[in-house]
């Protein structure tokens, strides 16, 4: 196998045998980068300058004894919406295009204590806004399966990188659905952690009561790895509860036996790609095969996720984008008064997919109408965290599929934003619950990958990995590459 | 629901967002196909329903009241359009002639 198809954990355990290096493992990606990356177009800002020196210094540590664990001299890449000091962060926004944080993420920082190498910052929907890549203000990414094809969003960049081989690990967040819908549509592993399990101090603000920090991988074993490194209360963020952190890696025992897993009926409802609702239906058999207790489960709210969803993440982003003012950093277009500089600066910097969030959030929040959006949002996102409780009280974790169909193509949702919504139909309601979900491979459906949502209780991290790791260890889907 | 050309504008002035003759049509029917189908939620029963705003059980979060170590005001100040010496640069907020208010 060459070493940029490495799972993490793999790359991880030969380092830290002495049988490969640093510098070959971050070469051998570089050198994957350069090959195919002019194709998919995952990286807006690429740093193998810094690589090979992160990755040097590596290895130099570990030659005098002082390495820094599992995690020291893996070559990993970052979406571009972790402030990282001194290394161009943009958001996927032009507004952002020159920005250069004064400061580490939480993640980040966690990160580099721990001795990563960074490859580089990754595309997105600007501002985390998007379900397909194609939000960003640089350029849209290719699905690696298939270049014609989305990565799916907003975490495109991240999914694409790694389906490509161009990272052994990257981080994506999670606002509706950002780290599992383009899991599901690249083929790959990618966690949304419960609401507070990980840092959000650095990321890039876009709806603060439901984004998360996003681990993503290859392989389950992977994510386990870096969630172990990212999770913990910070006291730079004060949503992140003081809960212990348990041994992720070790609660991969490959046993589900008596596990009970709930199956929502709501998610295989009409609309659903036949061969998609095939492909999941066939994996959650292989959880009963595998000694699963099988629990018809109801989430009536479930219809209601996308559009109270819509009223709160845009108003949040709404309060949260009133930072960029053309004053402290960014883009400025001056006019001929403050408030006309405000204006312009806003009109120049944003996105058509951004303007419409911040008009929608704005008019959510108005006198007059906060009541009947916002408010209603909220009562309607408590009954969908109480459909969530009554499931989990008969069963231990819930299957369902990511996404109701595979990745569409580019330019084919671009002049619909309803649709694109739509996209995030069987993810949103886990952010609006601040419940742990993740997405992995179980299959393909016309070529396309198609992933498989285990989701958990809060904090319940150990069990969804444990049962996605079982499934996962024992059916082919992580094995398959797509061809570049 | 069908919002009007008038509240488009209004939006975008509440939200310091300059928009171009094209832009305010185009979000015009855009924000009304999106809020018709947000309307969904008037079938959902929610008169007993305490709202959700936040989901980590945790309230005033208390920390030490203590000193540290804040950014250097070079470090802050590196990405700013425009400044003088430590401070950053802004056109007048308030106008001497004119007398014109706003928020």
């Amino acid at each position: 196998m060459n070493l940029h198809e490495l799972p993490l954990h793999e790359a991880s355990r030969l380092l830290g045998e002495g049988a490969v290096s640093s510098v070959e493992l971050t070469r051998a990606l570089l050198e994957r980068i350069q090959a195919v990356e002019p194709r998919v177009r995952a990286f807006i800002t690429p740093t193998p300058d810094l690589a090979l020196s992160q990755a040097r210094q590596s290895d130099e540590r570990r030659a005098r004894g002082q390495g820094r664990g599992p995690l020291d001299g893996l070559p990993l890449a970052l979406k571009d919406i972790y402030s990282t000091r001194g290394v161009l962060t943009t958001c996927g926004s032009r507004i952002l295009a020159n920005y250069l944080p004064p400061y580490n993420a939480t993640a980040v920082l966690r990160l580099a204590e721990a001795g990563f190498v960074l490859l580089g910052k990754l595309n997105m929907d600007e501002f985390a806004m998007g379900s397909s890549c194609e939000n960003s203000a640089f350029f849209p990414t290719h699905n690696p399966w298939d270049l014609t094809r989305v990565p799916g969003g907003s975490s495109g960049g991240s999914a694409a990188a790694l389906a490509a081989g161009m990272a052994l690990g990257a981080l994506g967040s999670d606002t509706g659905g950002s780290v599992r819908l383009p899991a599901a549509y690249c083929g790959v592993v990618g966690l949304k952690p419960t609401y507070g399990r990980i840092s959000r101090y650095g990321l890039v603000a876009f709806a603060s009561s439901l984004d998360v920090v996003g681990p993503m991988g290859k392989e389950v074993a992977d994510v386990a790895l870096l969630l172990q490194t990212l999770a913990g209360a910070d006291p730079r963020d004060s949503t992140t509860p003081d809960v212990p952190v348990p041994d992720y890696r070790a609660a991969l025992s490959g046993e589900i036996r008596g596990l009970r897993v709930g199956v929502p009926q709501e998610y295989f409802a009409a609309g659903i790609q036949p061969d998609v609702e095939a492909a999941v239906r066939a994996a959650i058999l292989q959880l009963h095969e595998m000694g699963a207790t099988l629990v018809d489960v109801s989430l009536p709210h479930t219809r209601y996720g996308v559009a109270a969803y819509y009223i709160i993440a845009p108003s949040e982003a709404s309060a949260n984008l009133a930072r960029y003012d053309g004053v402290k950093y960014g883009l400025v277009a001056p006019g001929e008064d403050m408030w006309s500089t405000m204006e312009r600066t806003r009109e120049q910097g944003f996105g058509p997919e951004v303007k419409r969030r911040i008009m929608l959030g704005t008019y959510a929040l108005s006198a007059g109408y906060y009541e009947a959006y916002y408010v209603k949002a909220q009562k309607v996102r408590t009954l969908i965290r109480r459909d969530f409780e009554s499931a989990f009280a008969r069963c231990d974790v819930l299957a369902a599929p990511t996404a109701p169909t595979t990745a569409f193509k580019l330019g084919e949702k671009v002049d619909d934003p309803v649709a694109m919504y739509l996209s995030d139909v069987f993810t949103i309601t886990a952010n609006a619950a601040g419940i742990p979900a993740v997405s992995l491979p179980c299959g393909f459906a016309g070529g396309l990958p198609v992933g498989l949502q285990l989701l958990g209780r809060p904090f319940d991290e150990a069990t969804l990995l444990r049962a996605a790791h079982a499934y996962e260890q024992a059916t082919p889907w992580h094995t398959y590459r797509p061809e570049l | 629901m069908r919002i009007t050309r008038q509240e488009v504008e209004h939006v975008a002035r509440l939200a310091r967002l300059a928009l171009s003759e094209g832009e305010t049509e185009k979000l015009q029917e855009e924000i009304s196909s999106i809020l018709d189908n947000i309307a969904v939620l008037n079938e959902v029963d929610t008169q007993s329903v305490p709202p959700t705003a936040q989901v980590t059980g945790l309230s005033n979060v208390m920390r030490e009241d203590g000193t540290w170590q804040s950014l250097p005001a070079a470090d802050v100040l590196a990405n700013a359009p425009r400044r003088l010496d430590d401070f950053f640069l802004i056109q007048p907020v308030f106008e001497d002639s004119q007398g014109e208010s706003e928020g």
